[in-house]
């Protein structure tokens, strides 16, 4: 993992920066080969890790939810149902419909919450993502209550695989989605509706006077983060073979903000970053410190939005930018 | 419709609005003056419950009346504010009054995942119940239904009182005077010689004893479990926001609104209940996003 921390980012295509992030995704593609313990956690972190990265999107435009498990959840227990509806489905298709679903969930309450920014976004996303997890534990007939839902293995193309072959497919699967969508974000923020979209945190009135609507661009960019959010939640739920209300809880969100914030404020690698670190120490530290967990990251979050406001991206960016001063002298 | 079942409705709806409108009311008066969003003010209430629990049952061990919970509970939410609030204040707030509002709603979010776990770790994840308080009041009996005192009678006798007592509190003293003055304009205040910074710190307290004082005037009619925190700071932001933030009155008759159909659902159609307090805010957001009583606030270019 260590390759990947010492990655700098820059968003111009420099050299031996850019190459940095190459070669970290060739080492995360032979970690089932060299370290293969780290395959399924690290299947875990990239799935958090789309999820983080549609956070990031809403906080390119100054806005922060804390509800965004919902989408997380909405498609990983779409998916659940489907399996159970369609025993044998194929994993194409359960990409597919869980990432529709969460779409759909991402409009319905994107049309509501657009209209509100900064603590009114941040809250009523919340109430959303609460409101959610308690149909899911009140509705135990339907939804498996605090139990869940299980979500059997689906066949990938046509074929029924076994669990090992299936895992080694679902990892390359989240490197493959991570390096497409990672892309497309960033590619997104560069395009006119992306910059647009990221007007919003500087100076939203003057959208208007330019004839754009807030609204519209805000709601772009909050279908992308629910569509990432739902990638997240269809790998996470069909590595771990089960879907509990607990996928929606407020704290899956304040996790989704805590990486987010990490990782760099803004920086689609630093989520993907931020993800992988946080679920490697959270994996070896929890048996330690599972009692004081939640402290333990809300004390580092005081920290960063204090001390560190460009997150870890911003700390290996400027000690990348002392070494290469070093190096000129 | 049967009549005691109305009238139970009722009665669950009037006593569980005042417990929330008690914590919203903290909610709203920090927001109204300081314009932050306290999310670790759910914390506050869970803590006010817990520390009520045990420093009752502490003094109930002593062989204490039961009577005697009532100042246990006023000195909970005091030490919740004074140890709790002013700290929080002083030591974080205070460093982010001009950074950008997601950063502060970030801070209070740090702030609340950190109390919960403090709660864990003081007082462990079983649940608390105490109601010693609750039957020491007796029971009255309204047209054959039979309920506590306590909750029919005592709870919303103080959440009218604070009412009255903070509007008494802001227009006709001199710290609340200080206060409003503040809330309208922070520098012109300053510059008359108002110290800003005590009045912020004043107001914090204020509203984190409040929130102390709704956890511990809830603690004999529930259980006190893990979690309790989060689900109010939900619902106290949504009597908060469907008021309008920093509307103290507005506060009281949508918390009211927000209990009567969250007590109503309960009776008539369970597994929505849940869900009421939710949809009130959503309908009301939809048709006026500034809530029942908040006015479009003037935009800054």
């Amino acid at each position: 993992m260590s390759s990947v921390s010492t990655a700098p980012k820059t968003d111009a295509p420099k050299h031996p920066k850019s190459m940095l992030w190459i070669v970290g995704v060739v080492l995360l593609a032979a970690v089932p080969f060299a370290v293969p313990s780290l395959q399924l956690l690290v299947t875990f972190a990239l799935a958090k890790g789309l999820a983080v990265v549609g956070v990031t999107v809403l906080l390119r435009a100054g806005q922060v939810s804390f509800g965004h498990a919902l989408f997380f959840g909405i498609a990983a227990y779409a998916c659940a149902f489907l399996m159970a509806a369609i025993p044998g489905a194929d994993l194409a298709l359960l990409l597919l419909v869980g990432t529709l679903g969460a779409l759909l969930a991402g409009l319905c309450v994107g049309l509501f919450v657009v209209r509100y920014r900064g603590i009114f976004f941040g809250m009523l996303n919340l109430a959303f993502s609460m409101i959610f997890w308690s149909i899911l534990e009140k509705f135990y007939h339907i939804t498996g209550g605090a139990d869940g839902i299980r979500l059997p293995r689906p066949t990938v193309l046509g074929m029924a695989l076994e669990r090992g072959p299936f895992e080694l497919i679902l990892y390359y699967l989240a490197i493959v989605l991570m390096v497409v969508l990672g892309w497309v974000t960033i590619r997104w923020f560069a395009s006119p509706v992306g910059q647009i979209f990221q007007t919003i945190k500087t100076n939203e009135t003057r959208l208007e006077y330019l004839g754009v609507s807030p609204r519209r661009a805000l709601l772009s960019g909050y279908l992308l983060s629910a569509l990432l959010c739902g990638v997240g939640g269809v790998l996470m739920g069909v590595a771990q073979g089960a879907v509990t209300p607990e996928y929606v809880w407020w704290v899956r969100s304040a996790e989704m903000v805590f990486i987010a914030v990490l990782g760099g404020a803004g920086s689609v690698r630093g989520a993907f970053l931020g993800a992988l670190i946080y679920e490697i120490v959270r994996t070896y530290a929890s048996a330690y410190a599972g009692d004081i967990w939640q402290m333990l990251l809300g004390a580092f979050l005081l920290i960063i939005i204090l001390f560190a406001p460009g997150g870890l991206i911003g700390i290996f960016g400027s000690l990348a930018g002392r070494a290469v001063k070093e190096d000129a002298k | 419709m049967n009549v005691t079942i109305f009238l139970l409705a009722l009665f669950d709806g009037v006593s569980y609005a005042a417990l929330v409108f008690i914590v919203a009311l903290g909610l709203t008066l920090i927001f109204g003056v300081m314009r932050i969003l306290n999310v670790a003010h759910g914390s506050l209430y869970a803590i006010g419950a817990y520390a009520t629990v045990s420093l009752t049952g502490f003094a109930l061990s002593m062989g204490a009346a039961p009577i005697l919970a009532f100042p246990l509970m006023l000195i909970s939410a005091v030490l919740v504010g004074l140890l709790i609030g002013g700290p929080i204040e002083v030591l974080l707030l205070r460093r982010i009054y001009n950074k950008p509002e997601v950063l502060q709603l970030l801070v209070t979010f740090a702030v609340f995942m950190i109390l919960e776990d403090v709660q864990r770790l003081v007082w462990g994840t079983q649940p608390y119940f105490q109601s010693a308080v609750l039957q020491s009041l007796g029971n009255i009996t309204v047209l054959g239904v039979t309920y506590t005192v306590y909750q029919l009678i005592l709870l919303p006798l103080v959440a009218v009182a604070l009412l009255l007592g903070l509007r008494f509190f802001l227009r006709h003293t001199l710290n609340g005077k200080l206060i409003l003055a503040t809330t309208e304009d922070r520098e012109a205040a300053q510059s008359i010689g108002i110290d800003a910074d005590r009045v912020f710190l004043l107001t914090f307290i204020v509203g984190a004893i409040l929130a102390g004082l709704g956890g511990a005037l809830a603690s004999p009619t529930t259980s006190i479990l893990p979690g309790m925190g989060a689900d109010m700071i939900v619902l106290s932001f949504a009597v908060v926001a469907t008021a309008g933030l920093g509307q103290i009155e507005g506060a009281a008759l949508t918390a009211l609104m927000i209990g009567l159909g969250r007590s109503f659902a309960i009776y008539f159609w369970p597994e929505i209940a849940v869900l009421v307090p939710y949809l009130i805010m959503v309908l009301v957001l939809l048709v006026r996003p500034e809530g029942l009583f908040g006015s479009p606030a003037a935009r800054k270019i």
